[in-house]
């Protein structure tokens, strides 16, 4: 049992009165409630946070925050904001999007992964893989059909994020190996590799820039259509719309299916699930290949979308993994959670670059706050006990905390959405 | 099974596993005979050499050591790509790249930042939590090592500040992971994120656009006077920075500590069985909290050498996940001083080897680049066996 449920019962247990009506109700619709609040509430604290360094550095944390805001361009839901303004600020929503489409599936990809109680740190190295693929794709076979190009890169992307954390899944289910040091093993690998592909000399070097280590341009056919704003100008592609629609797959598979119910099992208690009949080490090979599949998708689309080509060193300064990692923690794990998690990362992304910032701060400055910002939303994340304490008033939390048995262990290790706590690798 | 076959076996026949051995010998030699000081030109010798080891192995798997066979034909399947590269490079290539005093001088440096970040692991997952965040805390040696460096004047001044800024961090990771309870990797993300944003915060803030400035004063190296100028000695081991000894020295300090000191031994079971730990009056937590702030001292000592002691200036996300190298590096290792520095050697000569073929062929050095991290993959794959974490790691205890 999380924190979040042994507080929710010793409260329900406290009120005689509210189960008169309807304990199950309530305490289900109460827990809804705090999955919702918990998420915020972090997210809130962590600003106020980072707000602190900013004042602690001499400026006006106030000033900088409506900056960011204005930055990410959600000022376009304003029905006051027109004109140019306006057009900034829808140019500027459409980068947020663009930023969250990739976040949306490289979450997905660690959301997954945790629900089997494992801790993909691959992301990084999946999407890598993934854009290699794509782009290669992407920029060969040109006189393909638009529709048939298309979807043939981001399945061929797919297909090698797929295999490559596949590695990690065969590894771990055939010889125990601890799946967080597999995959920042072949994160590392996935990034060389890239580097190898694009650099002065290497084999799939785009020969026309004999002195820029980059890839190939992806053709005109394999380019996914903007719906909003000008392609020119990197307006919004549907690669939003296959992300979302990844997303409602992922919390079908979850909720609906064998696959998604062993996963949960093995995720819960592995021991358990070999008991009851489920072949542990093929689930966990399966929940790999499906996340690798998300994170190749998410490299697809960033790069049939507005990158059309790869400089090596793209792949170096790459954080999206750890950013994924980020979202899922704070999406709980859920499809609807992950998709607001992703939008906010993106809008914080897109909101401290560089040329949305034009105020009395030092836009660089800006950038690092970013950094604090996740840092802290991810420390919260990692334990309930202190935004619980804001959200109940810390009367029943020091209750439940007296009463916590040391079934924690068991709790923490089985990692139900937390993921597996203990990197103890072969055991 | 009879008596008499128990007094044969040890006197007739040759165990699976000295085949086993013999054939991970002969693979690697199959690699080892092309390149300096041995130089055997032409690939038959390799391949009679390889195919020996495959030999072995196949027999040493028959024989029911799988893991060991399978590592045989592993190593001679490498050591065959090794021979073919050789045989197709000139002499003086191969001399270029295999210059072994300055391969070993490099690989001793770039050991270094991970040997300081792995020991802090080794000591804080020996203790029971787990530490993910020893890049953020390498980070925060490295900047707050410049500043410290640059305002006082002095280097010790900026190991010192590195390690205060190290511990400082460390402290809130413990905080999170055992107060708090949190998920212990989880947090440790969290940790890297923050150094990440704090150090390139404090970087702009203090020194803009500039950069930290180019007359910090520098860990000095230790020449050592008899052998400094004697060949091979001389250029490996005589001209090494100081941290790079002091590391070196922490190797088997650490082993006596842990397996040898009261206190250590209380560290270790605090890991193991904290229950225990707990019953015979021990502060777990409070152990816990020194193990943590330890290491986050280390990994930043480790960050300082890196900016103060080799680079001489901080650039942001310098570490450039070196502390994930060290965590596998610890793992690698077994969770143990020793086997922790020689993973740290294999990663480090991965990157001076990776160096020097990038001085002859740029695109085959970025594959060298990845060859420490394939060679990881397959240990952790288990063909080295498996290894243990201690017991309690990553969970968080709770007195009853």
């Amino acid at each position: 049992m999380t924190l979040l449920e042994e507080e929710l019962q010793a409260e329900a247990e406290e009120s005689p009165g509210a189960a008169a009506t309807s304990p199950a109700a309530l305490t289900a619709f109460r827990r809804g409630m705090s999955g919702v609040m918990i998420p915020i509430l972090t997210t809130v604290l962590a600003f106020i946070a980072a707000g602190v360094v900013v004042l602690a550095t001499g400026h006006n944390p106030l000033s900088t925050y409506s900056s960011i805001f204005n930055g990410t361009g959600l000022n376009w839901v304003f029905p006051w904001v027109t004109g140019s303004e306006r057009a900034t600020a829808a140019g500027n929503l459409q980068q947020t999007l663009l930023q969250a489409t990739p976040l949306i599936l490289v979450g997905l990809a660690v959301a997954f992964a945790f629900r089997a109680g494992l801790f993909n740190i691959g992301g990084q190295g999946q999407y890598t893989i993934g854009a290699i693929v794509a782009v290669w794709v992407g920029s060969s076979f040109a006189g393909m059909p638009a529709l048939l190009h298309i979807l043939f890169a981001i399945l061929a992307a797919a297909l090698a994020g797929a295999l490559w954390a596949g590695i990690a899944g065969v590894l771990k289910a055939t010889s125990g190996a601890n799946e967080v040091i597999s995959t920042i093993m072949l994160n590392w690998i996935a990034i060389w590799l890239g580097v190898y592909c694009f650099q002065l000399g290497g084999p799939l070097h785009n020969p026309h820039l004999p002195s820029t280590p980059v890839s190939n341009n992806v053709v005109g056919s394999a380019k996914l259509p903007v719906f909003w704003g000008s392609a020119s100008l990197q307006g919004l592609d549907i690669g939003i719309f296959i992300a979302l629609a990844l997303a409602a797959v992922y919390a079908l598979v979850i909720k609906r299916t064998r696959l998604g119910y062993e996963t949960r099992t093995v995720g819960f208690n592995p021991e358990a699930a070999r008991y009851a009949g489920i072949n542990v080490g093929r689930t966990w090979i399966r929940v790999m290949l499906i996340c690798g599949a998300f994170a190749g998708v998410a490299a697809a689309l960033d790069t049939l979308g507005w990158k059309f080509n790869w400089f090596t060193n793209d792949f170096e300064v790459s954080q999206i993994g750890f950013y994924g990692i980020a979202v899922a923690l704070l999406g709980r794990n859920t499809a609807g959670g992950t998709v607001a998690a992703a939008v906010l990362f993106g809008a914080l992304l897109t909101g401290t670059s560089d040329r949305n910032i034009h105020l009395s701060i030092d836009p660089t400055l800006v950038e690092y706050l970013t950094f604090m910002i996740e840092g802290i939303i991810i420390l919260l994340v990692s334990t309930d006990v202190i935004t619980l304490r804001l959200l109940k008033g810390g009367r029943q939390i020091r209750v439940a905390l007296k009463r916590r048995p040391s079934e924690q262990a068991g709790a923490n290790q089985g990692g139900a959405n937390q993921g597996g706590a203990n990197q103890g690798g072969a055991s | 099974m009879s008596v008499g076959t128990i007094a044969v076996t040890p006197t007739r026949t040759v165990s699976a596993k000295q085949i086993g051995i013999a054939g991970v010998v002969l693979g690697a030699l199959a690699w080892v005979i092309t390149i300096p000081p041995i130089e055997v030109r032409g690939m038959a010798p390799s391949i009679v050499l390889a195919v020996l080891s495959i030999c072995a192995g196949a027999w040493s798997i028959a024989g029911g050591e799988r893991k060991l066979g399978s590592e045989a034909i592993v190593v001679a399947l490498f050591a065959v790509g090794g021979a073919v590269a050789s045989a197709n490079s000139s002499v003086a290539t191969l001399e270029s790249v295999f210059t072994w005093s300055a391969l070993v001088a490099a690989t001793l440096r770039y050991a270094t930042p991970l040997l300081f970040a792995a020991l802090g692991g080794v000591i804080c997952e020996s203790g029971g939590v787990i530490n993910v965040g020893l890049e953020g805390m390498m980070l925060m040696g490295c900047f707050w090592g410049i500043y410290g460096a640059d305002l006082l004047g002095s280097w010790v001044w900026g190991l010192v500040v590195a390690a205060v800024a190290g511990g400082l961090l460390a402290l809130l990771h413990a905080f999170f992971s055992i107060n708090l309870r949190g998920n212990q990797i989880v947090s440790g993300f969290g940790i890297n994120f923050i150094a990440l944003g704090i150090t390139g915060y404090f970087l702009e803030y203090h020194y803009g656009p500039n950069g930290t400035p180019l007359n910090i004063s520098m860990i000095p190296n230790v020449k050592i006077p008899l052998i400094q100028h004697i060949g091979f000695v001389g250029v490996a081991f005589g001209d090494q920075n100081l941290m790079t000894w002091i590391g070196l020295a922490l190797v088997p300090a650490l082993t006596f500590f842990l397996f040898r000191m009261r206190w250590g031994l209380r560290l270790r079971s605090v890991g193991e069985k904290p229950r225990a730990a707990d019953t015979v009056g021990l502060p777990v937590l409070g152990i816990r909290y020194v193990a943590v702030i330890m290491s986050g001292v280390f990994a930043a000592l480790g960050g300082a050498y890196l900016s103060v002691g080799f680079v001489g200036s901080f650039s942001n996300d310098m570490t450039n996940g070196r502390g994930f190298i060290a965590l596998a590096a610890m793992i690698f290792g077994k969770w143990r001083p020793w086997g922790t520095l020689w993973a740290c050697l294999l990663f480090a000569f991965g990157n001076a080897m990776s160096d020097r073929v990038s001085g002859v062929n740029q695109t085959l050095g970025t594959l060298f680049e990845a060859l420490p991290y394939v060679l990881t993959l397959v240990a952790v794959a288990g063909l080295v066996g498996r290894s243990r974490p201690p017991a309690a790691d990553g969970i968080p205890y709770v007195r009853e």
